[in-house]
C-alpha cells in the first residue's frame, strides 16, 4: 500500500487467483500480523497474483519408475598403489551401480621428475659441490613431494637453501634432457631448457623482496620521497636535454628506471647522497624549466590543438601562483570583459591573452607590495593606532578610488601636502588609516576607475 | 608566440637546411640525409585554423519520440577550404546507442549526418596523411540540439548551431608536408628561416576533385559562424593597455612610499 502510494496509483484491489489457501479480499487496512506487513506492503497490499512457489510441487515425489536404493559400497581407487580399500555410500538405480572410476581419480596429478641412470650421472651430472648420495635423495624427495622445495631443503639432512637445491634439480634436468634429446632443436622449447634456473638472480630477487616487506613505515617514506626526487631530476634534465635534441627521447626512458632500481634495492648510504645534491638542482631548474618544459612537451606532440598550448602555457605561467591568485587574475580577466578563454584562438590572440595574463599577475602583486608598504610605513608611526588590523595577505584587486588620492595627502611633519583634506589627517599622522579599515572589502575594477 | 619565445631561450637562429653541409644538429638527429622527405624544419610550426561543431534542425510534425532531430556534426576549414590537404579521415564516435557508433568519413567535407534525440559528447579524431603527421588528434563536442533559450518556439527552419574555433599546430613539420601546401588557402603557411628554399609544389592532377572538398558551397553554409581575429584582439589590447596603465601608477605609489619610509626609519623608535 505504502508503494501503491509512493508510486501514485489508485488504490484499487486487483482480483486474486489460485492461491490455495484462499484469501478474501480484504480491506486495505486489515493485513497478517506482524513483519508480513510490511512485506505485504511491498507487493502492493495484497498477496502475489501468481504464487511463486507452486505447493502442490513441494509434496510432489521422484519419478517411482525408477528404484533407488543407497548401498555401501567399496569404490576403486586407482590413483594409489595400495591395498587399501575404501567404502561409500552409492546411489544405486534399479540395482546397477555406477560405473566408472572414481570421480575425483582425476585430478591426482603429479609432477613427472625425470629420474637418472647411474651411468648418466657419471658422465653428465657430477659435481664439486654435490654428491651422488645427496642428488639421489633429492630426486626421492622431489618425487616425494612434488617439488616442493621448501618442504625439501627441510627434509635434507645436509643444510642447503632452497635456491641451492632448485639449482641442483633444474640444473641436473636439464642436463639429462639435452643428452636424451636426439637433437638440440627438439628439446629447445621444453620448459626446463628455455629458461634456465638462475641461482644470483633469483637470491637476489628474494632478498629484495623481503627488504621491502620488512621495510618499516619510516623507511618507506623515505623511499617515496627520493622516488619522487629521482623524477623531478630525470623530467627537468629530459626537459632540457629535449629542448636542443627532441629525436633522442628513448635513451632518457631507460635512466630513470635505473635510478629507481638503484635505490629500491636498499642501498641506504645512496638516498640521503641522492637527496642534497638533487634538491639543490630541483630547485634552480624549476624556474626555467617550467617555460621550457611546456614548449618542450607541446614540441614532443607533433600536433596539438593551440587552444591546448595555450591551456599548458596558462598553467605554467600560473604554476607559481596560489588558487587565490589565479582565481582573482580570471575575475580581473572578467572585469575587463575578456573571455577567459578566447572565441578565436589564432597566434596572435594567444600570445596576447598569455600577455594580458602574465600582466595582471605583476599587477596583483604590486599591488601586494604597495600593501606591505603602506603597512610598514604606518606602523613606523605611533603605536596608538594598534589596533589598526594589518592584513597584507587581503590584497584586494582594484586600488581604492580614496586610496589612490591617500598617499598625496599624507603629511609627515610637512606643510606642502597639508592643503588638501585637512580634516582627514591628525598633526603628523598618517591619514590612511581611518579610511583603511573601512575599505578592506574588495571592489571591482571598473573601466570608469581608471 | 611559441616560435617566438623558443628561439630566445635557446638563441639557436634557424639554421640553413639546404644542402648536404652537415650542421651539428642535423648529424645529431640521426637520420642520414639520404630522402628529403624526412627533413624536419625545428622551430618552424605549421597551423590550419578550422572550426568544428554541429548544426540541428529540428523536424517539428515529422518529430518522433526517438527522432526529434536531423543533425550534422563537422570538421571545417575555417575558411571553408578543403581540409583534405592535410586530413586523410576523419572518425566520429558516437553514443553507444547509435548503430555502427564509429563512423569513418575517408573525404572532405568531414562531416557526419544523423538523426536522434538526445545530446552527447562526439569524440572526433583526425588522422592525417603520413607525411603530415603520425599521430592522430582527438577533438571532442558536445553536441547540441536544443537552443539555449528554452522559452522560445523550436522552428524547422532555423537550426541550433554551436562552433568553436581552433588551430591544429604542427610542430616540426617535415620538408615534404610544407612543399605539398606551399600555396594552399587552408594552411597558415610560416615564417621560413631565412634564406630557405622549398621544393616547388607537385602539381594537383584533377582540378574538379581538388575543389569538392571544400564547404563554401555546404547548403549549411549560411549557417556557419564567423570568427575574426581582428575583434578579439582589439579586446585584448584594450584590456592590456588599462592594465599596463595601473601597473605604471601602482609603481609610482611604491616608488612615493618607500621614499616617505625612508625619511621616517632614522626617527623610528618602534
Amino acid at each position: 500500500m505504502d508503494a501503491k502510494d509512493i508510486l501514485g496509483l489508485p488504490k484499487t484491489p486487483l482480483a486474486i487467483t489460485q492461491e490455495k489457501k484462499t484469501r478474501p479480499q480484504r480491506d486495505s487496512q486489515r493485513k497478517p500480523d506482524g513483519i508480513a506487513r510490511e512485506v505485504y506492503a511491498l507487493t502492493g497490499g495484497l498477496a502475489p497474483l501468481m504464487p511463486s512457489i507452486d505447493a502442490s510441487e513441494l509434496k510432489r515425489r521422484p519419478p517411482s519408475s525408477e528404484k533407488i536404493t543407497w548401498q555401501w559400497l567399496p569404490f576403486p581407487r586407482s590413483a594409489l598403489k595400495d591395498n587399501l580399500q575404501l567404502y561409500h555410500w552409492v546411489r544405486v538405480v534399479n540395482g546397477v551401480p555406477p560405473a566408472g572410476d572414481y570421480s575425483f581419480a582425476k585430478y591426482n596429478k603429479s609432477v613427472e621428475v625425470i629420474r637418472y641412470t647411474d651411468e648418466e650421472y657419471e658422465k653428465y651430472l657430477s659435481d664439486p659441490a654435490w654428491t651422488k648420495e645427496e642428488t639421489d635423495r633429492l630426486f626421492d624427495l622431489c618425487e616425494q613431494f612434488d617439488l616442493r622445495f621448501i618442504i625439501i631443503a627441510d627434509r635434507l639432512l645436509t643444510l642447503r637453501t632452497v635456491e641451492e637445491l632448485k639449482d641442483r634439480y633444474y640444473s641436473v634436468s636439464r642436463a639429462i634432457l639435452s643428452s636424451r634429446a636426439s637433437s638440440s632443436g627438439e628439446v629447445a622449447g621444453h620448459p626446463l631448457v628455455k629458461e634456465p634456473y638462475n641461482v644470483s638472480q633469483e637470491t637476489e630477487r628474494k632478498r629484495a623482496l623481503s627488504m621491502v616487506l620488512s621495510q618499516t613505515r619510516h623507511q618507506e617514506r623515505k623511499d617515496a620521497e627520493v622516488l619522487a626526487e629521482a623524477k623531478r631530476i630525470t623530467e627537468s634534465r629530459m626537459a632540457a636535454r629535449v629542448a636542443e635534441e627532441p629525436n633522442l627521447p628513448v635513451t632518457l626512458d631507460i635512466c630513470p628506471e635505473s635510478t629507481e632500481r638503484d635505490i629500491v634495492l636498499g642501498d641506504t648510504i645512496s638516498p640521503p647522497n641522492v637527496q642534497v645534491p638533487s634538491a639543490a638542482v630541483a630547485s634552480s631548474t624549476t624556474m626555467m624549466a617550467d617555460n621550457t618544459s611546456t614548449l618542450a612537451s607541446l614540441r614532443m606532440l607533433w600536433v596539438h590543438l593551440r587552444t591546448y598550448a595555450l591551456e599548458q602555457m596558462v598553467q605554467a605561467a600560473s604554476s607559481s601562483a596560489g588558487l587565490r591568485t589565479i582565481k582573482r587574475v580570471e575575475q580581473a580577466l572578467q572585469d575587463l570583459g575578456v573571455d577567459l578563454k578566447p572565441k578565436v584562438p589564432t597566434k596572435a590572440v594567444c600570445a596576447e591573452h598569455l600577455e594580458l595574463r602574465k600582466e595582471i599577475l605583476t599587477l596583483l602583486n604590486l599591488q601586494k607590495q604597495l600593501q606591505y608598504k603602506e603597512a610598514e610605513g604606518s606602523s613606523f608611526h605611533d603605536s596608538s593606532y594598534v589596533d589598526m588590523p594589518v592584513t597584507p595577505k587581503k590584497s584586494y584587486l582594484a586600488v581604492d578610488q580614496d586610496r589612490t588620492f591617500v598617499p598625496d595627502t599624507i603629511s609627515f611633519g610637512g606643510d606642502r601636502l597639508g592643503k588638501r583634506e585637512q580634516k582627514r589627517k591628525g598633526p603628523g599622522r598618517a591619514s590612511e588609516t581611518p579610511s583603511s579599515p573601512a575599505h578592506k572589502r574588495p571592489r571591482k575594477l571598473k573601466a570608469s576607475d581608471l | 608566440m611559441i616560435n617566438s619565445s623558443s628561439s630566445k631561450k635557446h638563441g639557436t637562429d634557424q639554421q640553413e637546411i639546404s644542402g648536404p653541409t652537415a650542421k651539428s644538429q642535423r648529424a645529431q638527429m640521426g637520420k642520414p640525409e639520404e630522402s628529403e622527405n624526412k627533413k624536419r624544419l625545428k622551430d618552424v610550426e605549421i597551423s590550419v585554423p578550422i572550426v568544428f561543431g554541429n548544426a540541428a534542425f529540428w523536424l517539428g510534425k515529422k518529430a518522433s519520440d526517438y527522432q526529434s532531430h536531423k543533425w550534422t556534426v563537422y570538421v571545417r576549414g575555417a575558411t571553408n577550404e578543403d581540409l583534405s590537404v592535410v586530413v586523410k579521415r576523419a572518425v566520429f564516435q558516437l553514443h553507444s546507442s547509435f548503430n555502427n557508433p564509429t563512423r569513418v568519413v575517408e573525404s572532405a567535407p568531414f562531416e557526419l549526418s544523423e538523426s536522434g534525440w538526445g545530446e552527447f559528447e562526439i569524440a572526433i579524431t583526425l588522422y592525417f596523411h603520413s607525411d603530415v603527421c603520425e599521430k592522430p588528434l582527438n577533438l571532442f563536442h558536445h553536441l547540441k540540439l536544443y537552443p539555449e533559450d528554452e522559452s522560445g518556439p523550436m522552428s524547422t527552419k532555423k537550426p541550433v548551431v554551436v562552433e568553436f574555433y581552433d588551430e591544429i599546430v604542427f610542430t616540426e613539420p617535415s620538408e615534404s608536408f610544407l612543399a605539398r601546401v606551399q600555396n594552399h588557402p587552408a594552411v597558415t603557411f610560416p615564417r621560413l628561416p631565412a634564406g630557405f628554399t622549398l621544393p616547388p609544389p607537385v602539381p594537383i592532377e584533377d582540378e574538379s576533385k581538388r575543389n569538392r572538398g571544400d564547404t563554401k558551397d555546404h547548403p549549411l553554409s549560411q549557417w556557419f559562424l564567423n570568427f575574426s581575429e581582428a575583434d578579439e584582439l582589439l579586446q585584448l589590447a584594450a584590456a592590456r593597455q588599462q592594465v599596463q596603465a595601473h601597473i605604471a601608477k601602482l609603481r609610482r605609489q611604491i616608488s612615493m612610499i618607500d621614499g616617505q619610509n625612508q625619511q621616517l626609519k632614522p626617527p623610528s623608535d618602534q
